[in-house]
């Protein structure tokens, strides 16, 4: 049944679509299930049965199944038509995670859906009812192999409700991405970064740093140590304490330190630590070749740090490895 | 909510929910089970919910291998066979429940389920009663409720809305279901040899009779077989139902002499005969009954020389055949050497006092027909006793014991002591055996026969005459012959509903009757026949089977088609904006009196251009305008906020300007 789904659908790439998507009876096949076909042989011995013994009530029996097969076939087509797709945006992952699309099903009012699934390729199935007139969301699951922009290609929407008899699905293609950082590799922040005087010069956030530099507003992102609870319970307005241990204090991870690894290796390392260095609240700065993010802290930082570290001689426009033949 | 295919599991609920399925699907089948069958049955399903409930192991496939064996065994041992249709099911039975040990993917349970409708056709095996048809239905409606529940991805079961949405499902597939029994082309006879038990276990006539025999069967109220006649049926008296002629007695048992193929037609019947369409209930015999003489007879069929009506195959079937007997008949042949023989038949040396007697009364009667007189005037005049429980006989001298010492009998034997009298008189007689009289039913308008009218007469030959028929139970009691057996016997007559003395319970069992007669004759006895003549009834000419197939395949793609555009309309009209709908009234309302709403102006425009335009209608405009703002761009949409919109706009009234 996979293989032939498979080959149907290969017949139209359309490419993205413009969403909402509205799942019209046009673009929805239907097929019997394995289950759907092992139904209609018990009805074909219950037949045969019923014309050997001619009983009535056996033909009867035989004929209502038949017709509650029909019936549900145009009730599984139905339970997929007339919903309504569209994607929301996707929170980046580090390679080697699943990138999960979360894709909104909009049911029609008046008509409930039920166990409706979303597969992509061989990763899995899940389900959901939407009452309705409702929304519900689903996981497109997609396995991010390498950094970049993970397009997730199309994805199949199907479901077998009522009885599991018949499958009825479609294809759908958003123009949706999602980012993919490089995978931390599993080494520590070296020792040669951090001297010489580890403890006081770069914990830029530290309490006790001497070297305040001055108040500005709040941004999201900042570190709640680093805010001037004093100053804000006074006025209304959040500031921001800044430390400034001077342009020789702050860390540097710079991408020709690691001689002697290969591109994307250097990208891992990298990433790990920009991640350590976050971790711990030290404020740091990135260089990479022809790039470079200046040295600051917080969430906003690392996510910057982060994405240039992913889109690394990648830029934009690469599309990932579904779509990348099309 | 949400859950992946791949972790398939059967929750405790949905666990009951299967069995409570299983149970009802084996419940009719339980009383024909051997008991460690049904007991296993139990078990296995026990031990399903608490495996289910605690997560216990399924067992290896040794252990089912092993079981599956001794399942075998065990059917083999109860039964003598594992073929067949009672060892059939009861291995079906036993497949179901084991099939239980091994529910561990979605496909098991699926194949568990189609298991159970199957066994539902195996029921209407034994039985195809509208009672067990109304049973199935429920199961039906129960196991497709359980294919939802266990093809739903969901781990809770929600039983109720399945409940509700199969038999929704089920009521739509009700007319295709119709239109596929109509017309799928039936094909008469079995495709392949039935099984040899696949008719046991039905009551009827035997072809012999020992004393009790018939009163044995005369407690059962089952139907023998209806009959509809053309026209007004004749009087009860009348209605003697041939069936197997008996001339060899053994000093005990009568039994018949093996059947002989009329040769000549040797009565002369005397016009109007009388038209009858008989429903013949299954006895697996060949016999079929018919007034005296039949005239005209179906296929099928033949009369033998003691014109007893057969058929070529055992009836196996509820049959129906049509049938013109003619009441009024006069013989003109002889009897043959041979026939004289046999009906004159009698074991040697027993009931010497009935000889005397037969010598006796012969000697004081002048002819035969005196004779005959003189006996049912002895019948009818010492102290005999008609009566379903009669003292027992002994095995010798029967017929002595009861004339001189019992006389207390059933029809059976008063029928066997005329027959031996008259044959030790020198006159040929034999005993027949059928049903006599009927209730009619003025509900279906058809009469009744049950195998509580079982009787046995006789029949003596007349020199001139021919075979003429004294029933001397009629002697005896002759209400038993002109109104029936409740009358004759009010106080050992079978019970049941239908001889009830309430008119109420009698006509509702009449009316009850009348249904099952109904039931019958156009579902159970819907066949090859009856298609083709509904076919020419509908004026469509000869229903071959291709012509069914291309108007059954475009009816049930019509009606498919149907139910496609009514489901698009509900999802059509559940679309449908109804907030938007209703300002569009409101709107039109204002159009007609001059105040139409521009493409490009927004609703809070129009309102105060309404205003200014009609400042009377300021207040209601508002409000309107106001809560369809709210309907159209709030959070969420509110029935009773619609409701309320459409109640204000129905009730807005815009007056002619009155210049």
């Amino acid at each position: 049944m996979t293989s032939l789904s498979e080959r149907l659908s290969t017949r139209k790439l359309k490419g993205p679509e413009s969403e909402p998507v509205r799942l019209t009876a046009r673009r929805i096949y239907i097929l019997p299930t394995r289950h759907g076909v092992l139904f209609a042989l018990v009805l074909l011995v219950m037949l045969f049965g019923a014309i050997n013994y001619n009983n009535s009530l056996g033909y009867a029996l035989t004929f209502l199944l038949a017709a509650l097969g029909m019936v549900t076939m145009l009730h599984t087509q139905h339970n997929l038509a007339g919903t309504v797709l569209h994607s929301q945006t996707c929170a980046p992952v580090f390679a080697g995670q699943n990138a999960n699309f979360p894709i909104c099903l909009d049911a029609p009012a008046g008509t409930a859906r039920y166990a409706i699934a979303i597969d992509s390729r061989g990763f899995g199935a899940r389900f959901t009812d939407v009452a309705a007139g409702r929304s519900a969301h689903l996981p497109l699951s997609v396995p991010a192999t390498v950094r970049g922009r993970l397009r997730p290609g199309r994805f199949k929407v199907y479901s077998e409700f009522p009885l599991g008899l018949f499958h009825a699905w479609s294809w759908v293609e958003f123009d949706m991405s999602c980012l993919v950082y490089p995978r931390p590799d599993d080494s520590t922040l070296p020792q040669t970064l951090l001297s010489p005087d580890p403890g006081e010069a770069l914990r830029s956030t530290s309490a006790g740093c001497e070297d305040f530099h001055g108040l500005r507003s709040y941004r999201p992102g900042d570190s709640p140590r680093q805010i001037a609870w004093k100053h804000a319970a006074r006025s209304d307005a959040l500031l921001t304490k800044q430390f400034v241990g001077g342009a020789g204090r702050s860390l540097w991870l710079d991408w020709e330190q690691l001689d002697g690894l290969m591109a994307e290796a250097r990208l891992s390392r990298l990433t790990r630590w920009v991640l350590d260095c976050h971790r711990a609240g030290y404020r740091y700065g990135l260089r990479l070749p022809g790039r470079i993010v200046e040295a600051d802290s917080g969430e906003m930082h690392k996510r910057q740090c982060l994405e240039m570290l992913a889109l690394f001689e990648i830029g934009s426009s690469r599309r990932s490895r579904t779509t990348a033949a099309a | 909510m949400i859950r992946r295919r791949a972790d398939f599991s059967l929750s405790p609920a949905k666990t009951l929910w299967l069995l409570l399925a299983q149970a009802l699907v084996i419940a009719p089948h339980a009383p024909r089970l051997p008991m460690w069958i049904t007991l296993t049955s139990i078990a296995i399903a026990v031990w399903r919910y608490l495996a289910s409930r605690w997560q216990w192991r399924a067992p290896g496939r040794v252990t089912r291998i092993l079981l599956l064996a001794l399942a075998l065994a065990g059917v083999l041992a109860s039964y003598g066979t594992v073929f067949g249709r009672d060892a059939g099911v009861a291995l079906l039975v036993l497949a179901l429940s084991l099939k239980l040990l091994e529910l561990t993917q979605l496909r098991d349970v699926m194949l568990y389920l189609f298991l159970g409708y199957f066994l539902i056709t195996t029921s209407f095996l034994y039985s195809q009663s509208m009672a067990l048809a109304g049973y199935m239905l429920v199961v039906v409606l129960i196991l497709t409720s359980a294919l939802m529940v266990v093809s739903h991805p969901a781990r809770e079961a929600r039983i109720r809305p399945r409940l509700r949405q199969s038999a929704s499902l089920l009521l739509q597939a009700l007319p295709v279901a119709l239109l596929l029994f109509l017309l799928f082309p039936r094909v008469s006879g079995p495709l392949w040899n039935l099984p040899k038990d696949a008719h046991h276990g039905i009551t009827g006539l035997s072809d012999s009779m020992s004393p009790g025999s018939i009163s044995q069967l005369s407690r059962s109220d089952a139907v023998a077989f209806r009959v509809d006649f053309d026209g007004e049926p004749p009087a009860n008296a009348e209605l003697y139902w041939r069936g197997p002629v008996l001339s060899h007695y053994n000093g005990e048992t009568w039994s018949a002499a093996p059947p002989r193929r009329l040769r000549r037609s040797e009565f002369h019947v005397q016009p109007p005969g009388v038209h009858y369409t008989v429903t013949l209930e299954p006895h697996n015999r060949l016999w079929l009954f018919a007034l005296d003489v039949p005239g005209s007879i179906p296929n099928d069929s033949y009369l033998t020389q003691d014109y007893q009506l057969l058929a070529r195959q055992r009836v196996e079937q509820r049959l129906r055949y049509s049938v013109t007997s003619y009441l009024k008949h006069t013989e003109g042949a002889r009897l043959s050497h041979y026939e004289r023989r046999v009906a004159l038949q009698l074991p040697a040396g027993e009931n010497p006092l009935t000889r005397a007697l037969a010598q006796r009364l012969r000697a004081s009667s002048g002819n035969d027909a005196g004779l005959v007189a003189a006996v049912l005037r002895m019948f009818r005049q010492q102290p005999f006793v008609y009566t379903l429980n009669p003292p027992l006989l002994p095995t010798h001298n029967g017929a002595d014991a009861f004339l001189f010492n019992t006389r207390r009998g059933f029809c059976e034997h008063y029928a066997s002591a005329f027959v031996l009298i008259m044959r030790d008189a020198g006159i040929p007689a034999r005993v027949v055996t059928g049903y006599q009289g009927g209730q009619y039913n003025p509900i279906g308008g058809y009469l009744i026969v049950r195998q509580s009218d079982a009787h046995a007469w006789t029949e003596i030959w007349l020199r001139g005459r021919g075979w003429v028929r004294v029933d001397p139970t009629a002697a005896v009691a002759p209400s038993r012959v002109e109104v029936g057996i409740e009358a004759a016997l009010p106080n050992e007559a079978p019970g049941g509903l239908v001889f009830s003395h309430n008119s109420l319970l009698r006509h509702v069992a009449l009316m009850w009757d009348s249904l099952n007669n109904g039931w019958n004759q156009w579902v159970l006895g819907y066949d090859n026949n009856r298609q083709t003549r509904l076919w020419s009834q509908l004026g469509l000419g000869n229903a071959s089977w291709q012509w069914l197939a291309s108007a059954l395949a475009l009816t049930v793609s019509g009606a498919l088609i149907v139910l496609f555009g009514y489901l698009t309309l509900r999802q059509r009209g559940a679309n449908r904006d109804r907030v938007r709908d209703a300002y569009q009234r409101f709107c039109r309302k204002l159009e007609r009196r001059g105040l139409a709403r521009a493409a490009q102006e927004g609703p809070l425009d129009y309102v105060r251009r309404v205003t200014r335009a009609r400042p009377e209608l300021a207040g209601r405009a508002r409000r309107i305008t106001q809560l369809y703002i709210a309907l159209r761009y709030g959070p969420t949409p509110n029935a009773a906020q619609l409701h309320k919109l459409r109640g204000l706009i129905r009730r807005f009234r815009v007056r002619r300007v009155r210049r």
